[in-house]
């Protein structure tokens, strides 16, 4: 909803940011998930699992404060099971199709970079829920983030055909970095209201850490791409996504209302 | 059975030797005699912690038992910490096989990331120091898996957050 001044109400400009930070945790939580029984040994299946278990608490929580600051009272599952493509508003990076573990390892990397100097930043947000919920999800990402860095560093400093595909992994992320740290119209809103943080303000520290990974994995960190993702702020999507809801939500769309 | 008790006394369904006031969950239990009711605030070990829903089940269950209407809300902050695990459940934990967690003052003094960890985790089973890591991640988000190089048992560890 826009005010009288042309900017977002703050309570509307926290709840639109609470549905993007959900969303991306909430879509790389079903990513994660489709390790399960595909990962290249059991304890990474239950490590993915654990990871994509993680992001999907988080989700939960970020939903259901979007729920109940919108004003539409829409639970997390209304807004999980019940929302079309384009009113999602993550980033592409966490939409796209599962790969090599290789390429996971990067996307984690990257993605965990990202959300550890997000909810650090955000512990002392305006909105007390957000603060709660980044106290507790910084702990848990520090954990992922450790993760996909000690990946990283066997993967690119083991054997030729490892270090190889990591190097490959890092070229075919790289063009869905930028899209995480950029600012918007709902991030700045939200950033000006106190609640939230400005997405660009967390590129050095990320892309730091990463940078570090990289370079101690004996690996290369890829020149800017060609090309960039975006759109995913503003519900404009890449071919995965489509598939990806198909799965998540047909079960709640085939039985609205079920409860175990 | 006072209700507060009750409730104080009630397992984690994950590591059954644990209560919940043992882990640290139980942040505060209100009573209010004369209307029957009784509000307890817990907080979640893991954003995504599944053994939730059925703590909060128990926790229903047990007051209604003791003709209470229990009211289970979650308190997020301040964020749990395995610091807040008691001495009493650390020993039961290592009793029931599992290394308790460290300190977490000991864990944020170490680099974090860019070495393989080698921390110093004891051996629930035999004492022995000499263990190392197979997995950062258990059979429930809260353990990580270790063998021991002595006694050659693997074993959870219970994380340190």
């Amino acid at each position: 909803m826009i005010g009288a001044a042309g900017k977002l109400e703050t309570a509307e400009a926290t709840a639109a940011y609470c549905l993007q930070l959900g969303d991306d945790a909430l879509i790389y939580g079903q990513r994660l998930g489709e390790w399960i029984s595909r990962a290249p040994q059991i304890e990474e299946d239950m490590a993915l699992a654990n990871i994509g278990l993680d992001l999907v608490g988080q989700a939960r929580l970020l939903l259901t404060r979007a729920g109940e600051l919108d004003g539409t009272g829409r639970s997390e599952d209304d807004l999980a099971y019940f929302r079309d493509e384009r009113h999602f508003h993550n980033v592409h990076l966490v939409e796209q199709e599962r790969s090599d573990f290789g390429f996971e390892m990067a996307r984690m990397l990257w993605f965990a970079a990202y959300q550890c100097e997000l909810y650090a930043a955000l512990v002392t947000s305006s909105d007390e829920t957000l603060a709660g919920v980044a106290a507790k999800a910084v702990k848990e990402v520090d954990y992922h983030r450790d993760h996909a860095s000690q990946w990283v560093l066997r993967l690119g400093d083991g054997t030729s055909e490892s270090h190889r595909r990591m190097q490959e992994a890092l070229e075919r992320v790289a063009p869905y970095v930028r899209e995480l740290f950029e600012d918007d119209a709902v991030s700045v809103a939200a950033s000006d209201g106190g609640a939230g943080i400005l997405p660009s303000s967390l590129w050095d520290n990320a892309s730091g850490h990463v940078s570090r990974v990289v370079v101690q994995a004996t690996l290369t960190l890829p020149a800017d791409a060609t090309w960039r993702s975006r759109g995913g702020r503003e519900g404009i999507h890449s071919r995965p996504i489509g598939y990806l809801l198909a799965e998540m939500q047909h079960i709640a769309r085939s039985h609205p209302g079920a409860t175990w | 059975m006072d209700v507060r008790a009750a409730i104080a006394a009630v397992p984690d369904p994950e590591v059954p030797v644990l209560t919940i006031e043992d882990l640290g969950i139980l942040r505060d239990v209100v009573v209010d005699e004369p209307a029957r009711t009784v509000t307890v605030f817990v907080t979640p070990t893991y954003s995504g912690c599944p053994a939730m829903d059925a703590i909060r089940q128990h926790i229903e269950h047990v007051a209604r038992r003791l003709g209470f209407a229990a009211r289970v809300q979650t308190r997020l902050s301040p964020a749990w910490s395995t610091d807040w695990m008691s001495a009493a459940g650390r020993d039961k934990l290592r009793e029931f096989g599992i290394a308790p967690p460290g300190q977490r003052s000991e864990v944020a003094s170490q680099p974090v990331g860019l070495s393989l960890m080698a921390r110093r985790v004891t051996c629930p089973l035999c004492g022995s120091d000499d263990t190392q890591e197979i997995s950062r991640f258990g059979s429930t988000a809260c353990k990580a898996l270790r063998r021991c190089n002595e006694c050659r048992e693997p074993f959870d560890e219970f994380k340190t957050i």
